[in-house]
Formats: C-alpha cells, sequence, structure tokens
C-alpha cells in the first residue's frame, strides 16, 4: 500500500475516533460517570446494539490509528530492510489481534455470555 | 542615499577600525584515529565585518593549518561552509562574528552527516536524494522542437516556485531537521523542497513521477513539520512549507 494511502486511513482514523469517542465520553456523563462504571450499567452498554456497534468502530479506529503511529515510530527509530518488514507485518499483525481480542469481548458480552 | 545615512549609525555602536578579541573553539575530530571530537582554542581579533571563516581561515593562517574546513566562494553561493556555529547550522562565509552577540564562538561540523574531518562533512547523501526526485524539469517536448520558441511563463505561475529555486545545497536544512537526526533514510527538506520547485513549476509535467517517488515510508511523510530547516536556511527558502505543499498534492487538496 502506499504510504500516502496509509497516511489518509492514518489521519481518516483520528479524526473519526475523536467524534466517537467525544459521544462515548458524552454517553458516560448522562449516568454520572462513576455510576456509568458500575457492573450493571456497563453490561447494560454491551446490550445496546447501537452502542456495541459504536464501540466496535472505536475499536477498530483507534487500533488501526494507534499502531500505524507505533509503525512510523519504530521506522524513525532504526532503519534496515528486515526491520522495517518486521515492524510493519507485526504492527498488521498485533492490530488484527487487538481488535479479534477486542470484537470477541464485545461478541460475547453482548450475547450475555458474560 | 539610504546606505550613506546608515553608515555613521554604524560607526556610532563600534568604530569601523575598531578591534576586539573572541575565543574561537573549533571541534577537532579524524573518524580514522580519534574516538570523539575535542575543541582547540583559539583568540582571534576582529572587525565588525570579519565573518566566522575569515577568523577560521586566520587560524589556519598562523596557529593551526590543520584545521580542515571547506569552503570557495564566501559569498553564500557556493554552499561549501556549513557548520554549527555556536549550535546553529549557519555558512560561516555568511556569519559575521559581531552578529553573533559572543566573546565564544564554538564552531561544529552540521549534524546528520558523516564527518571527513574537523569542519568538513560528507555531502554524498545530500546530492543523492536531490538527484532522486529529479531535479529538472521532464518533458516529452523541448524548447527546441516545432517553432523553437521559449516555454513561457506568467510572473504568477514563477512566483509558485522562485524562492525554492534560490536552494545553494548547502545542507543546512539537512542537519537542523530533528527528523534527518533519527531516520537515516529520510529523504530530507533539501530534496523535498526541491520537488516541490518543479512540481509546481508550470512548464514540467513529471508532478506524478517526483510525487511517487517522494511517497514512502521515509519520504515526505516522515516530516513532522518541525520548521527547523526553514528558520536556518541563509538564502530564505522555505522547505517546510513546500513540504506542507507537496503533502496537498498526495492528499488532493492541491492539483
Amino acid at each position: 500500500m502506499k504510504e500516502s494511502t496509509i497516511m489518509k486511513i492514518h489521519y481518516g482514523t483520528a479524526l473519526a475516533s475523536v467524534g466517537l469517542v467525544a459521544v462515548h465520553i458524552l454517553m458516560r456523563l448522562t449516568t454520572g460517570f462513576a455510576d456509568s462504571l458500575e457492573y450493571e450499567n456497563v453490561i447494560a452498554n454491551y446490550r445496546s446494539v447501537p452502542y456495541v456497534i459504536m464501540l466496535e468502530l472505536i475499536l477498530i479506529l483507534l487500533s488501526v490509528h494507534g499502531f500505524n503511529g507505533l509503525r512510523v515510530i519504530m521506522l524513525e527509530l532504526k532503519q534496515g530492510r528486515v526491520y522495517e518488514k518486521a515492524v510493519s507485518y507485526g504492527c498488521v499483525v498485533a492490530m488484527i489481534g487487538l481488535i479479534g481480542y477486542g470484537s470477541r469481548t464485545i461478541i460475547i458480552t453482548n450475547m450475555g455470555m458474560v | 542615499m539610504a546606505q550613506v545615512s546608515s553608515i555613521p549609525e554604524e560607526q556610532a555602536s563600534l568604530p569601523l577600525s575598531a578591534s576586539k578579541s573572541i575565543l574561537l573553539r573549533i571541534s577537532k575530530f579524524n573518524p580514522e584515529y580519534d574516538k570523539s571530537s575535542k575543541f582547540m582554542e583559539f583568540t582571534i581579533t576582529y572587525k565588525k565585518w570579519t565573518t566566522v571563516l575569515e577568523a577560521i581561515l586566520d587560524v589556519k593562517k598562523h596557529f593551526d593549518h590543520s584545521v580542515a574546513v571547506r569552503y570557495s566562494c564566501r559569498q553564500a553561493s557556493c554552499g561549501s561552509c556549513g557548520m554549527l556555529i555556536n549550535g546553529k547550522p549557519r555558512l560561516a562565509c555568511f556569519t559575521k562574528i559581531s552578529e553573533l552577540d559572543s566573546d565564544v564562538v564554538t564552531v561544529e561540523p552540521m549534524n546528520n552527516f558523516p564527518i571527513i574531518r574537523d569542519l568538513t562533512v560528507r555531502f554524498e547523501k545530500l546530492f543523492e536524494s536531490h538527484q532522486k526526485i529529479k531535479p529538472y524539469l521532464i518533458r516529452n517536448d523541448t524548447e527546441l522542437e516545432s517553432d523553437e520558441r521559449e516555454f513561457l511563463q506568467s510572473p504568477k505561475e514563477l512566483e509558485q516556485y522562485i524562492q525554492f529555486a534560490n536552494c545553494i545545497k548547502c545542507g543546512l536544512c539537512n542537519s537542523a531537521c530533528p527528523t534527518m537526526a533519527t531516520d537515516s533514510s529520510f529523504v530530507g527538506p533539501q530534496a523535498l523542497a526541491q520537488a516541490y520547485r518543479y512540481v509546481a513549476d508550470s512548464r514540467d509535467k513529471g508532478k506524478d513521477t517526483r510525487l511517487n517517488i517522494v511517497d514512502d515510508s521515509h519520504g515526505i511523510w516522515r516530516c513532522h513539520f518541525a520548521g527547523s530547516c526553514s528558520q536556518v536556511c541563509p538564502k530564505g527558502v522555505d522547505p517546510a512549507m513546500g513540504i506542507q505543499f507537496l503533502r496537498g498534492y498526495l492528499l488532493g487538496f492541491r492539483s
């Protein structure tokens, strides 16, 4: 993938994350911040399909943005063909792993398996 | 007339004939023999117009002829005498000691370049990056073809790139760049500014080729926009601005 395409995704995910995380924080404030973190309220949030979709989107957006940021930092720290390939593929694998693990948590909680 | 009226003012601050002295600290380092650099100190007298290069040449002439320094034109045209002067990348021939406002002047080789010896550094990487972005007009036709007319350009079209054409390839911008300090593969502000110089030239048809070259994992996107490149340029080129304009092309904001 061209670096400009990657960076467009990087900037896009950053902007979208800011919007969605703002909605997420505002929803925490509707019930009071401390109350919103009570076990029952957290589980109740996971049962709401629109909210779960938003959480999944935040997970994907932040994972893509964060791991690309990490890739960029690591490429600037050290150079070398093997190292750069390892960093790039490593970040993609870690990103997929994190999204997979997070999605699993969201899905099983939404389905009432917790 | 303005010049004539400014002379008495200068004389009032420092008489033209007055000499002062400074401590000139010159970094000495030979990578073949030395493990680290050390500073040699010389007391040099100077006048209001004495440049740092003249002071270094004075040291070579009277104290230590082994000081390695690269220079040529002595008028900020050739870009040979770039070095760190009191920690800032500057041209030695373009920096007057009197304007440094310090009793101690420390000169070191530029950062982000391999040192040959003392104050001289290798420019291979700079020239390699410069060549990589194809620093010439790319066209299928020439001015000599058809009816032998030059490629016309309006003053407005010229304005788009003219300041970038002032680059003398002295390497000061690359020396000041924080990204170049850690990313040895980074193409650098000099080459990126030159890429913009040709992309913005209305006579050039190689925009896509150049944008492809700089659109690399160690290309234009690694610039953090610190702006130090623009701050140190002795010719008034603003590489940071050129880089942002180039990004505009790649992001689709400019065409």
